[in-house]
């Protein structure tokens, strides 16, 4: 399952809440990638997702793959949005 | 967003000299790895031109130039300027004259000089727009170098990667990437890793947190980048998948449209993955010298057979 997310979240650069990011993403089963540019890093990972510039109103691609992946894109997608 | 080079970063790093400082060079970009010899173009002949392409004035091109009237000079370099070529480089230290810099000023087009030979300079250019130019990807996963060869592993998140590139690293050999791997395809046989700098020389393992291997280990474990020579992707054991018993055909990985040498290694406990890692890189390097320790075993085992006949 895909989606494009709007971030919408002004400390989203900030370490801690991409912290947080990764261990959501880890709460579920299913693959979890974002897609950027030409970027798709593991959801699941700190470094990669430390990689991305997540500024607020960047647009990513949330990826997710497996038995619960629409759970997973929606709890990422109000994460992203609040 | 467009493919490109940019100018100013080529020009830094073969060290040209620009006559034309008043033009960002920033702001110019390269679309294509080609570059022009304008002998014919100087000469009035503009049918198949690339105009994309970086000129360059060569011994040739200036011999040519310098028959000429200045005016007839200034106007076969106007013709040249006219089509909006990326930009003009005279090698072998030769100037442009004041006239022809008033020309590249006034179209935008920068002039710059090399003092190097033209054919020497010629390929070095190429090979740097290739790389500028190459196709990227990224790709979850580590990247070692491992007894020179460009090992990258792959596999799902918490699998152990990274505790597995730890482990080569303190064996004497170096890391590239943690986790996020960003690779060019510099031609169909060539993908070069890097990491992204925000993550070099970085580590993320579970439980301890981030470390930095370049200031906790030394210089001599990390490396800026490398070329990825084969593929190990971890994989949780799983009864029912057949494993590579022999050897004898190799599984590949698409990266860019390259096909890798690509191993799949099931985790089970008791396996020891960095000599596994290490061997695999030794085996792979003495298959590209021209042996093969499963046709060896499949020749003996013929031979065996005929001896029984």
């Amino acid at each position: 399952m895909r989606k494009a997310v709007t971030v919408h979240m002004d400390t989203s650069m900030e370490s801690a809440p991409v912290a947080h990011l990764v261990s959501l993403a880890n709460q579920f089963r299913s693959r979890v990638y974002f897609e950027m540019d030409t970027k798709k890093v593991n959801a699941k990972s700190i470094m990669g997702m430390m990689s991305l510039v997540l500024l607020p109103g960047t647009i990513v691609t949330v990826d997710a793959e497996g038995d619960d992946e629409e759970k997973a894109v929606e709890s990422i997608e109000n994460f992203l949005s609040k | 967003m467009e493919m490109g080079a940019d100018l100013s970063k080529i020009a830094k790093r073969l060290g040209l000299e620009n006559f034309t400082p008043e033009i960002d060079l920033s702001k110019c970009v390269v679309k294509t790895a080609d570059i022009n010899r304008p002998a014919l173009q100087l000469n009035g002949f503009y049918e198949h031109f690339e105009a994309g392409r970086i000129q360059l004035i060569g011994m040739v091109e200036w011999a040519y130039l310098d028959k000429k009237t200045p005016e007839e000079r200034t106007e076969a370099l106007r013709e040249l300027v006219i089509h909006e070529v990326p930009c003009v480089i005279f090698c072998r230290s030769f100037r442009p004259s004041e006239a022809s810099i008033a020309l590249a000023r006034e179209y935008g087009i920068p002039f710059l000089g090399t003092d190097r030979g033209t054919s020497g300079f010629m390929a070095e250019l190429i090979y740097m727009l290739n790389y500028e130019l190459a196709p990227t990807t990224s790709i979850h996963g580590v990247l070692v170098d491992v007894y020179g060869e460009g090992l990258l592993i792959t596999g799902e998140s918490g699998i152990g990667k990274s505790e597995a590139a730890l482990e080569l690293i303190r064996r004497g050999h170096r890391l590239v990437a943690d986790d996020v791997v960003e690779i060019r395809k510099i031609n169909d046989n060539t993908l070069i890793g890097t990491s992204p700098a925000v993550t070099k020389y970085l580590i993320e393992l579970r439980g301890i947190g981030i470390i930095d291997v370049k200031s906790l280990f030394g210089v001599e474990c990390v490396k800026d980048s490398q070329e990825i020579d084969f593929v190990i992707k971890l994989e949780d054991w799983h009864r029912e998948t057949e494993y590579d018993r022999l050897g004898l055909k190799d599984e590949y990985m698409d990266i860019l449209g390259n096909q890798v040498v690509c191993h799949s290694l099931p985790i089970r406990p008791g396996r020891n993955l960095a000599v596994i890692c290490e061997t695999a890189a030794v085996n792979h390097r003495q298959k590209k010298m021209g042996y093969n320790a499963a046709e060896e075993l499949y020749r003996r085992v013929q031979i065996n057979l005929k001896g029984e006949e």
